[in-house]
């Protein structure tokens, strides 16, 4: 019973903190229609600039929104070289993932920073609630509310974005580019704007998982991407395509589903070492279950 | 009657310097006039569509000038030009978003060549904008404003791209075969519509159709190309007075050959 609750209560720590990068990723992914590799390089350097500011004894929650800015310098840099050099986009992510290697090295100055006694945006909560006369631990319990709030927050932030002018000729930048420019828009603009806004909520995703984690590392990054569009894909086989809205719950309900489903792999057996094969074996899933379903709908 | 668009000496060919080269355009000089109705007809690789492309800015001349209002925009990229220039493609498929909705297209065709900024796309006051503006098409389409415009048939996409293209401030219509993929009655109400609106926001039309009927039958002025130039040019009365058979015995003389011949009078 406490090692069902255990999974239950890190399926929902996890997954909340892993959805902001399900929403990045989706925006890339589902939106632009292409694999953006940027994030292999913007989720750990959302870690370190959150770790290197925070051991410099900056408030958390600046830490992790300088994170996330730093996100969308990066989301911006893969925009400018595959609009302005007119290099492939997957490309673009490539060379943006190997550049962005070294200046994580160079912003941690180091491949591993702890993080156990520095203050979190999430003890920092904890310790303001408490200050309003509450009491409460900064523990799991406390994590996965502050999470939800942060979470829904910035889904409706993004809900908001992809109803105005620009948002709505972003996402038409992804799927007509020939029909939105027509119509006026400078498709290098959006483009900009789409994959600085997706990069961002990667990096942002980095920065609290660190915190959570309490290190970041050079290496959290390796197949991100891959864990991203999982929970993309998962969501996607859910709830199918949809409105904007249903997209966002989709991928936060696919980032939540792929964590269980990571644990109980674990629970079953699987080695640490096995994760990066059942992930890909949870990727080909959520691509062919749609298929089945329409299969058997008929 | 004061022109409005005119194109000096441009040429273009396509795969230049390679066995595959195509002289799309050969200096061609065109000049239209404010509130022409222009038809356009030609064989196949005759330039047609390669001259709306240029007019539209997809694709920059190698040699010569557009002008456009007095203004230089040979060069200038497709955005730039959108707040004047609106252009249907053959395909429903091309001026239409497929995976958005009726209102999310027609909001971002409203702010056709203004900025964007962080303004709520879709108001309560623009669907009734929306819908005042679809019903007299006559297809039912104020009543979907929320379906996806993939849902929709052939006609009503081209239906939903022609109020796009003329409802914000558009001033030249470059239609490029736009009826050519739908079925003969779909056709004849998605060009009934193209004349509607034309009249009503007083544009200056291109159309290109491979009906030679069509061709002589709507518009002010028919011109007919050979080669990546204007061999036919002729208006008003003299276009009225215009025959299938003339046209067919013109396009003869070019030396247009006998299969292009059958594309020409297949309608």
């Amino acid at each position: 019973m406490a090692q069902l609750q255990a999974l239950i209560l890190n399926m929902f720590e996890q997954g909340f903190l892993f959805a902001f990068l399900g929403l990045g990723v989706l925006i890339t992914f589902r939106f632009f229609r292409f694999p953006d590799l940027t994030a292999e390089g913007s989720y750990p350097l959302g870690g370190a600039v959150a770790a290197a500011l925070l051991v410099h004894g900056l408030d958390p929650f600046v830490a992790t929104l300088a994170a996330a800015a730093a996100g969308a310098g990066a989301g911006t840099i893969t925009a400018l070289i595959h609009t302005k050099l007119r290099i492939n986009n997957i490309v673009a992510g490539i060379i943006a993932m190997t550049a962005l290697y070294s200046v994580n090295l160079r912003v941690m100055g180091k491949a591993n920073t702890p993080l156990l006694s520095t203050p979190s945006v999430f003890s920092e909560t904890v310790d303001w609630l408490n200050r309003l006369g509450l009491n409460l631990h900064d523990n799991v319990f406390t994590t996965i509310p502050i999470a939800l709030v942060l979470l829904v927050g910035a889904g409706l932030a993004l809900i908001w974005f992809f109803a105005t002018d620009l948002g709505l000729a972003v996402r038409a930048t992804g799927q007509n580019e020939a029909m939105i420019a027509s119509l006026g828009v400078d498709t290098d603009r959006t483009k900009m704007v789409g994959l600085a806004l997706s990069n961002s909520f990667i990096a942002l995703s980095g920065a609290l998982v660190a915190q959570n984690h309490g290190f970041a590392d050079i290496g959290m990054g390796v197949g991100i991407l891959v864990t991203g569009a999982a929970a993309v894909l998962i969501g996607e086989a859910i709830f199918g395509d949809r409105t904007v809205t249903w997209w966002i719950v989709a991928v936060i309900c696919g980032t939540v589903i792929y964590r269980l489903l990571v644990a109980l792999a674990l629970r079953i057996g699987f080695e640490p070492v096995d994760l990066r094969l059942v992930t890909a074996v949870l990727l080909l899933l959520a691509l062919t279950i749609p298929r089945w379903r329409v299969l058997v709908l008929r | 009657m004061t022109s409005i668009l005119s194109l000096a000496g441009v040429s273009k060919r396509f795969h230049a310097g390679t066995p595959s080269e195509v002289s799309a355009l050969r200096k061609l000089h065109f000049t239209v006039e404010a509130g022409d109705f222009v038809t356009i007809i030609g064989s196949n690789g005759a330039g047609k569509s390669t001259l709306l492309k240029v007019v539209a800015g997809m694709v920059i001349p190698d040699t010569g000038t557009v002008t456009f209002e007095g203004r230089d925009i040979t060069r200038s990229p497709v955005y730039r030009r959108a707040a004047v220039i609106g252009r249907i493609a053959q395909d429903p498929g091309d001026s239409t978003c497929a995976t958005m909705t009726i209102e999310e297209n027609l909001a971002m065709a409203e702010r056709r060549g203004r900025p964007r900024g962080l303004r709520r796309a879709i108001t309560p006051s623009a669907r009734v904008r929306f819908a005042a503006a679809l019903a007299p098409i006559g297809l039912g389409l104020e009543m979907r404003l929320l379906a996806r415009v993939g849902t929709l048939s052939g006609g009503q996409r081209q239906a939903l791209a022609l109020l796009m293209a003329t409802m914000a401030g558009a001033q030249l219509l470059l239609l490029d075969e736009h009826l050519a993929a739908l079925d003969p009655r779909t056709a004849e109400t998605v060009m009934a519509l193209t004349q509607r609106l034309v009249a009503e926001h007083h544009l200056t039309t291109l159309m290109i159709t491979h009906k030679m009927q069509d061709a002589i039958r709507i518009g002010n002025r028919l011109i007919m190309m050979h080669e990546g130039r204007v061999i036919l040019d002729v208006r008003d009365v003299a276009k009225a007075a215009l025959t299938v058979e003339a046209l067919v015995a013109r396009f003869h003389e070019a030396g247009g050959e006998i299969s292009e011949d059958r594309v020409l009078l297949a309608t």
